[in-house]
């Protein structure tokens, strides 16, 4: 039975990484036309890269997009929680209803309501035509969720009482939130910048219908050249991009095994 | 004091407002004006391809089967994928700590490879010379065509949607404790009664909260039906999009489609609600 399970598992995680390896072989093939046929082993692509304008003024604009909008989408998730934590339940369980809506709603529709939007708004107001600006709305929007979410649970287990100790104990109510609640909330916010980042990088759906030809993000770069033969640079920068996140996500993980392993001592 | 706290969540409650209501708002409006800002129910009616001076719909023109197909190959997705996923995640919540955090990891990592070219490579893995029909072409079976089939589509969103299965069914399986299962096999409990009488009913949120979470992409997907199933039948999503960004844009009747997807998908998700009753605040939401 251990054994079956194990062979099940491997079997799931090779089909899951297969298509992956493939864009990584690629990356480093020779051929241009002919997008998954493999010829020579070649560098060429990743020196492409670094000249290729639309896409490197892709990346720039999905990363200025994914901080901005996870700054801000951390921000207004954090005190919405707070907010939120501190309403009576009728309230409380309004505001969640709201804050579930864009997360269940269908991108597409999430998209297409927002071009419907900004398309109104921008007769009055210029700054809202399709671009940099609206796809920062955007994405904000429909990260806070992810935030809020990640930061209710925290605040739930949190003491109430060490709070309102904080207060009796002379401080201003700015330094015990700083002092006290933050750490305890902390994990939750880290958690929630992360996901809002990872969803604001990852997205297509909603950054199709809200940016313009001003500003596109790298997944509307790919959506375009995928209909067309697709340049093997973006197998390239896709590749670069793995590999980063891959490295980070190693280093993490070995930091919480060691964490745990620390902690077992400890019990022992 | 507290209400001052209760005002920490008003950038937030405006936010929302502008954001989220009111564009939704205007695709109920569009769905019910015609261009002057008149009330119609024109939109609606050519969904269903309903003649309103015959009375009667025109099954064969309307969107209906479109709906319907797209329904349809969610409903496999969703199925397909839970199947996948149950052992898989059952397994990775038995193992120890330190594998758990390993397995997860990678079960996130491929969301960091763009999904437009996991969907490519797929795509080429599938097509008539490709690597899938090499391979069986070495046991003297093939070539399949399955490349622009519902199999094609139906294969790319189990591949894409997958993680959004196996993780909140870990998330839940992961708390299903060791002594639980013990108790019940000391009980006299053998392995499929366990399953049925355990851990089947103690996952029942996970699985409701990973359903939503593959069907609800799935059904509204645009680009991996255009991609794998060739152009010849379109999805929901397929239409939606012509209709805003197309040829011959109908913003009327694209938000009229979009109404009707927003709806099914709520009305489905309430199905869903109605089998679990615990409260979204304890039940402490997604987990990723």
């Amino acid at each position: 039975m251990k054994t079956l399970s194990k062979i099940y598992n491997i079997i799931i995680f090779a089909i899951l990484y297969f298509p992956i390896v493939m864009v990584i072989v690629f990356s480093f093939n020779s051929a241009r036309y002919t997008p998954m046929e493999w010829k020579d082993f070649s560098f060429q692509w990743y020196e492409l890269l670094f000249q290729n304008e639309e896409i490197l003024s892709a990346l720039s604009v999905t990363l200025e997009v994914a901080l901005i909008s996870t700054l801000a989408a951390t921000l207004l998730g954090t005190t919405a929680a707070i907010g939120i934590h501190a309403m009576n339940k009728k309230l409380r369980s309004a505001m969640l209803t709201i804050n579930h809506f864009p997360m269940v709603n269908p991108e597409i529709v999430t998209g297409v309501a927002f071009m419907l939007l900004f398309v109104a708004l921008a007769v009055v107001l210029p700054l809202f035509k399709p671009g940099f600006f609206t796809l920062c709305i955007a994405h904000i929007t429909f990260c806070t969720p992810y935030v809020v979410l990640q930061i209710m649970p925290k605040l739930r287990q949190m003491d109430r009482h060490l709070f309102e100790a904080a207060l009796d104990l002379g401080c201003t109510p700015f330094r015990a939130f700083v002092k006290v609640m933050v750490p305890e909330i902390l994990p939750g916010i880290l958690t929630g910048a992360l996901m809002a980042f990872t969803m604001s990088l990852d997205d297509f759906a909603i950054s199709y219908f809200t940016s313009g030809s001003s500003a596109q993000t790298l997944s509307v770069t790919i959506y375009s050249m995928v209909k067309r033969p697709v340049t093997p640079e973006i197998y390239a920068l896709s590749t670069l991009m793995f590999g980063t996140v891959l490295v980070l996500l190693v280093l993490a993980n070995i930091g919480q095994i060691r964490d745990i392993a620390s902690r077992k001592k400890r019990a022992r | 004091m507290k209400k001052k706290t209760t005002a920490l969540a008003a950038p937030f409650g405006i936010w929302m407002a502008i954001f989220t209501i009111v564009p939704i708002a205007m695709v109920l409006w569009f769905a019910f004006t015609d261009a002057n800002g008149q009330f119609t129910l024109a939109n609606v009616q050519e969904i269903f391809a309903f003649d309103p001076s015959k009375g009667e719909t025109l099954w064969e023109d309307s969107f209906v089967s479109t709906i319907l197909y797209s329904l349809w190959l969610g409903f496999l997705t969703t199925v397909i994928s839970l199947i996948i996923a149950y052992p898989l995640a059952f397994s990775i919540s038995r193992a120890t700590e330190r594998v758990q955090l390993t397995m997860v990891m990678l079960v996130m990592l491929p969301m960091w490879m763009n999904f437009l070219l996991r969907t490519q490579a797929i795509k080429s893995l599938l097509s008539e010379s490709g690597l899938l029909n090499q391979f069986i072409g070495l046991f003297g079976f093939g070539p399949l065509e399955i490349l622009n089939t519902d199999a094609a589509i139906v294969i790319g969103l189990v591949y894409d949607f997958l993680p959004y299965m196996i993780l909140p069914l870990y998330s839940v399986m992961v708390k299903i404790g060791k002594s639980e299962i013990e108790a019940a096999q000391d009980l006299g409990a053998n392995t499929f009664s366990v399953f049925r009488r355990v851990v089947l009913p103690l996952s029942v949120p996970g699985i409701l909260n990973g359903i939503t979470m593959v069907f609800v992409p799935s059904v509204s997907t645009f680009v991996i039906s255009t991609l794998l199933g060739g152009s010849k039948r379109m999805m929901i999503g397929d239409v939606i999009e012509s209709m805003f960004v197309g040829e011959a844009p109908n913003m009327g009747v694209g938000s009229a489609l979009s109404l009707v997807l927003m709806v099914l998908i709520f009305l489905c998700m309430a199905c869903t609600r109605l089998v679990d009753k615990s409260d979204d605040y304890e039940k402490g939401g997604l987990t990723l």
